[in-house]
């Protein structure tokens, strides 16, 4: 079979960016960032059966500043993905899909995501400092 | 004009060979995340910095265990589903794209079953 250089996606570069095709990758980019925070929380779980040296250990690890810099993209990409995901779940009954109400839902998702992601954290830093 | 044969049309597998289903299963798990998320980072954020015996006694305790047990297994069944249409999306060539949806289901399988097995072991207290 010959194979032909068709165009095959992604072929981002020929839009223009507007908000509702760069709230879709960064759907799929925190998707992907919340697969790492599974990791994360597996690693997390397994550390405390493993005994107080491990538990320390990983507490020690996200706790340091990269580790809350990780986990502060985590939590944002948790609650992004959960806001977008919803605003998924409409779409699909049919509803909201008109250009006005896209744009205004997808400034939505990013404004409880934000706002969401700076309450968690400073709950966390409350709790835990 | 319709191409399809009147098997295939009553089947409604169409071209992926599995109908609807994969879309349907990311569906379902999302929503069911959703309740689960809110619980967990409300969980998760009064965990911070707990020590040792704290964090064990909260996993072990009342439903906690069982929530956190339905949580791995969506967030991990979710994950699988997403990173497969990214794969099927980006990756071109045929043998790296079984290779890698395979991998990844191996991957998903095996640090969802760490996740769940550590929440047993300190359920069961060890």
């Amino acid at each position: 079979m010959t194979m032909r250089n068709r165009p095959v996606s992604p072929h981002l570069q020929v839009y223009r960016p507007q908000i509702t095709s760069i709230l879709s990758i960064t759907h799929r980019i925190t998707g992907v960032a919340l697969c790492g925070g599974a990791v994360l929380l597996t690693y997390w779980l397994m550390s405390a059966t493993y005994g107080a040296e491990s538990y320390a250990n990983a507490q020690a690890i996200l706790g340091s500043w990269f580790g809350r810099l990780v986990l502060f993209g985590v939590v944002f990409s948790l609650w992004f993905h959960l806001a977008n995901g919803i605003r998924h779940l409409v779409w699909d009954t049919g509803r909201g899909l008109e250009m006005e109400q896209l744009r205004l839902s997808g400034l939505a998702v990013v404004a409880v995501s934000v706002v969401l992601t700076l309450v968690t954290f400073f709950a966390a830093y409350s709790v835990g400092g | 004009m319709e191409f399809r044969s009147q098997l295939g049309r009553v089947r409604g597998l169409g071209a992926s060979h599995e109908g609807a289903h994969h879309f349907w299963v990311q569906r379902v798990t999302g929503v069911a995340l959703v309740p689960l998320l809110l619980w967990f980072v409300f969980a998760a954020t009064s965990m911070v910095g707990a020590d040792l015996e704290t964090f064990k006694t909260w996993v072990g305790t009342h439903y906690n265990p069982v929530l956190l047990i339905l949580l791995i297994l969506a967030m991990f069944h979710h994950a699988q589903l997403g990173l497969q249409v990214i794969i099927e999306d980006y990756v071109h060539s045929e043998a790296i794209k079984i290779t890698s949806l395979i991998l990844t289901k191996f991957a998903v399988v095996l640090i969802g079953v760490c996740a769940i097995f550590a929440v047993i072991r300190m359920t069961f207290g060890s």
